[in-house]
């Protein structure tokens, strides 16, 4: 059996304490020993930024930190987003995003939601080119962006508020 | 039947639960006990395996079994042929399919060797590097064009040589238009490959229930039910006892059609094996490998026309590079064939391929599907004979398109679905004249670029056309159902990937019921919902799917009309259905609603009229006798640097024609996300094979899916030329986006360099290579 290190985090505003492996990645203990799978994994070397999570308010790649190293901090995921219940209250980021079509498949959405939060914080208004630029750490096959930008746009505008 | 719904800018069903983390995809299955695996891979191209000893790999910690092919016993057979060979005289087809594990010999690198299964990902990758395998490299063999060669490395020592598949096609009488031609273009044309490379890598999960008898998989496929049919004849299972489960899919674009993979063969039979749940999920090196690739074929292709750019004939003659195994058939170049014909009246035709085996990975449809290479031939030589003749690109397209009145047309070649390639209706010229408007076309050749060029910047346009077979058979089907909640449900076979179904679908059946699109929920691809079907490509799942689900919707409201006509004692002309109820037109307050309907129509006692079906449901099936061809122009403004041949493609404009549009904004995300993976065929994303077949850029640090700042603003229009093929009149929109970008980015590229003999013949380009195809024809002026 290999060595375990005893760990406590909060995520989405609850606290966690367990055990685990000095190599266990975050995003596999957020998935696998939290059971929250919004989190996804694309590429595990840290390009395609669909594994991103807020870190104490930053976007971090989870693929690419130990979940020992998130020792003692706090933690968004996609899941911590909207308010619960049977029809969720979106966020005002994933209200736009779905007015906006800016998701397809989905897989990478968790990603770019936890992306662009942080960004919009520092940014609330961006231009069209700021805001690519924000979003060209994250990788999407499906919508080539523009629906994204757009989402952002509106968002930035008070569209539908 | 009001069309409230059909037609409307619907935001999806579907996003909610995406967007909030809610949604399941096949790598979020948790199940009690489950194991997971991990494959030990070839990192040769070619190679004879000597030895495999996986004792130590056994003995590791957490491991639970190691299986190679050997274990399988009678379990291991080379996978089906998915696509038969098409009716063509002549053709020549050798066939070799995957095999679950390699036995002798490896083949590509990647191929799978033994597989390890443990109680985490973790100590399953512990145990791969204490497997001992010996492998005696052999020849390998990665250019097609070479593995045809008489002396080349044979790959299947069944066969002669490596010639999978020789075919020639024919309309018209192309040499005896030859001599008579005003100008004949002979060039030869490279297309390499590339990754589908969705976000979500492959995965299966398996789970045997020994109790029940009971086979349930999760499965990242597009096509759910043939894999519950096949899984279910290799483990001599009957079919009703395997669920095959496709949920929220991460993107498909096409390898995820691809069956059977040996994952998908070998995880069902290893849960068998040992009696609890296992998951294989693949990471993204592997996929550079495991997942099929599309797109090499090399070309030698001439065109010939008049005086005034009349096409009077096109012969070409291309190899084809199917990889190691051939399980998808001549789908792919047969769709070459086929679609290089494009809008255009092509009086006499000859087209021939050899497609050859090699060490590369296997090669299936990639969003496009072997259309790319014919639009890149044809688009090109036309803008070729259009310089030489002194005439505009786009009124070289204008004097070749087929007129409106030319359909259904016939162009008497076999196309992928074994019949004669018709196109069933279009309207080209409008496109072409929408697309140059919103460009700005002539203003950009007249006065936006002299005035860039007098700056110093390259700034060039380009304009192309092309057309997509879509919608092909042979069927799907739908259920559409009412609960006793008054709750509409609607399941139908295919599978999901993005696409919007459980949208598109919903507003088909909305209409005919009189409901709202969030109340209809959508079950797309679980063979226990509904197991009649063929699966998501050519872009048919709006088409076949869609005609399937408005037929049996338009059934199920017949249903609802005859019983409420009967319980409000009216006749069904007077009746209609509003917000889940039904009710008589002139006194509305007659009404009854459909949950109450549904509780009569199944009732606990009492006796039925015979004949009488049970419930408030429907299904129904729709099999088009042939496709529906979609088309349009696309239009691009790029900036070329010169000195470091960086390239900026400032505007793209994309005229569409897929008929009657169910959804609006779901058919502009496909078309655009579909440019931004063509702009990645053009310019970043290519598979760099050493001569060795040997992957050089198997990570996303090195091959590149284009970002957010790569893929430019795309505008869209839309032309409606319904098909006559199918009730709804819909024609297929999933993958043109891709298919006309490379010439589309050749053409302009030279419109904005203006270097007297650069040609761009080959894709995809790079800025390294784009330099030294300008360093040569600066040379050689």
């Amino acid at each position: 059996m290999r060595e375990l290190h005893a760990i406590q985090l909060t995520v989405n505003g609850v606290r966690h304490e367990r055990s685990v492996e000095a190599r266990l990645l975050l995003s596999d203990f957020l998935r696998q020993e939290l059971e929250l799978t919004g989190t996804h994994v694309g590429c595990e070397h840290g390009v395609c930024g669909a594994c991103t999570v807020l870190v104490d308010g930053e976007a971090v790649r989870s693929c690419l930190m130990f979940a020992v190293q998130a020792d003692g901090s706090e933690i968004t995921t996609v899941e911590g987003l909207a308010d619960g219940g049977a029809v969720p209250d979106l966020h005002p980021l994933q209200a736009a995003f779905r007015d906006a079509h800016a998701l397809q498949c989905g897989f990478c959405t968790p990603g770019v939601l936890l992306t662009l939060i942080p960004f919009l914080e520092q940014n609330p208004d961006p231009d069209e080119q700021t805001i690519r630029e924000a979003l060209s750490g994250n990788l999407c096959r499906c919508t080539g962006y523009q629906s994204m930008v757009e989402a952002v746009r509106a968002l930035a505008e008070g569209v539908g508020r | 039947m009001s069309a409230a719904h059909f037609g409307a800018a619907v935001s999806r069903n579907e996003d909610a639960r995406l967007l909030t983390g809610q949604a399941l995809f096949v790598d979020d299955v948790q199940l009690e006990g489950m194991l997971h695996a991990a494959f030990l891979r070839s990192d040769y191209a070619h190679a004879r395996i000597t030895n495999l000893d996986v004792s130590a790999a056994q003995e590791s910690e957490g491991v639970v079994a190691v299986y190679t092919a050997a274990d399988l016993g009678e379990y291991w057979q080379p996978g089906p042929l998915l696509v038969p060979p098409q009716p063509i005289e002549r053709l020549e087809f050798h066939c070799a399919t995957q095999v679950p594990l390699a036995k002798d010999k490896v083949r590509h690198v990647g191929e799978p060797i033994a597989v390890v299964v443990a109680r985490s990902r973790y100590e399953a990758e512990d145990a791969l590097p204490l497997i001992r395998v010996e492998l005696e490299p052999l020849p390998a063999v990665a250019n097609p064009v070479a593995a045809l060669e008489p002396d080349a490395p044979r790959i299947h020592e069944q066969f002669e040589s490596n010639l999978a598949a020789h075919a020639i096609q024919e309309k018209g009488d192309y040499a005896s238009i030859v001599d008579q031609a005003a100008l004949v273009v002979r060039r030869h044309l490279d297309h390499d490959r590339g990754a589908s490379a969705p976000m979500e890598n492959r995965g299966v999960v398996a789970s045997w229930d020994r109790k029940c008898g009971e086979l349930t998989v999760w499965d990242t496929t597009q096509a759910p039910i043939p894999i519950r049919n096949g899984l279910a004849r290799m483990l001599g299972l009957p079919e009703t006892q395997v669920r095959v489960i496709a949920p929220f899919i991460g993107g498909g674009f096409g390898p995820k059609i691809m069956m059977f993979y040996p994952e998908e063969v070998l995880l069902p039979w290893v849960t068998m094996q040992l009696g609890q749940p296992v998951k294989w999920i693949e990471d993204r090196q592997e996929s550079f490998f495991a997942t099929t690739q599309e797109r090499s074929q090399v070309h030698d292709a001439e065109l010939a026309v008049d005086a005034e750019g009349r096409i009077l004939g096109v012969r070409d003659v291309f190899v084809y590079d199917a990889g190691a195994y051939n399980p998808y058939g001549l789908t792919l170049p047969i769709n070459t064939q086929c679609t290089l014909l494009g809008p255009y009246e092509v009086p006499n035709y000859y087209t021939e391929f050899r497609a050859a085996f090699t060490n590369k990975p296997i090669v299936s449809p990639i969003r496009g599907a072997g259309r790319q290479p014919g639009v890149f031939v044809m688009e090109r030589l036309l803008d070729i004979a259009a310089r030489e003749l002194g005439i505009d690109v786009m009124e070289i397209r204008r004097r070749n398109f087929l007129p409106p009145d030319a359909f259904p047309h016939d162009h008497g070649i076999i196309y992928q679905d074994s019949a004669s390639l018709v196109y069933d209706s279009g309207n080209y010229l409008p496109a072409l004249e929408r697309a140059a408007e919103m460009i700005d076309y002539h203003r950009f050749l007249d006065e936006t670029q002299p005035a860039l060029r007098a700056e110093g910047r390259h700034v060039g346009i380009g304009i192309v056309s092309y057309v997509e077979g879509t919608g092909i058979g042979p069927y799907e089907g739908a259920r559409v159902s009412i609960e006793p909640s008054g709750r509409v449900n609607l399941a139908t076979g295919v599978g999901t990937q993005g696409q919007g179904h459980f949208t598109s679908f919903a507003q088909i059946a909305a209409d005919q019921l009189g409901v709202e699109v969030a109340d209809v929920e959508v079950v797309t691809g679980d063979t226990g919902k509904f197991h009649w079907g063929t699966g998501t490509f050519a872009s048919r799942g709006a088409v076949v799917a869609g005609n399937a689900c408005h037929a049996a919707a338009v059934a199920l409201r017949e249903k609802i009309l005859e019983q409420a006509a009967q319980e409000l004692e009216a006749a069904t002309a007077d009746l209609e259905l509003v917000a889940g109820t039904a009710r008589v037109k002139e006194a509305p307050e007659r009404s009854i609603a459909f949950g109450e309907l549904a509780v009569r129509a199944n009732p606990l006692r009492g006796g039925v009229k015979p004949g009488t079906e049970p419930g408030l449901e429907a299904t129904a099936y729709f099999g088009p006798e042939k496709g529906s061809t979609a088309s349009g122009v696309h239009a691009m403004i790029v900036e070329v640097d010169p000195e470091t041949a960086m390239v900026d493609v400032q505007r793209y404009v994309v005229v569409h024609d897929c008929g009657k549009v169910i959804n609006p904004t779901i058919v502009r995300g496909q078309i655009i996300g579909g440019v931004a993976h063509g702009i990645g065929n053009c310019f970043y994303e290519q598979l760099v094979f050493d001569e060795n077949a040997q992957l050089q850029n198997a990570s996303f640090m090195d091959y590149l899916i284009p970002t957010a700042t790569d893929v430019p603003p795309v505008d869209t229009d839309h032309i409606e030329t319904p098909s006559p093929f199918n009730p709804l009149g819909i024609k297929g929109a999933g993958e043109a986006g891709a298919i006309p970008t490379n010439p589309l980015f050749a053409q302009a590229v030279e419109n904005a360099l203006q270097v007297p003999g650069l040609e761009v013949l080959e894709m995809p380009l790079s800025p390294n290579r784009l330099f030294e195809l300008l360093c040569a024809a600066r040379e050689a002026d």
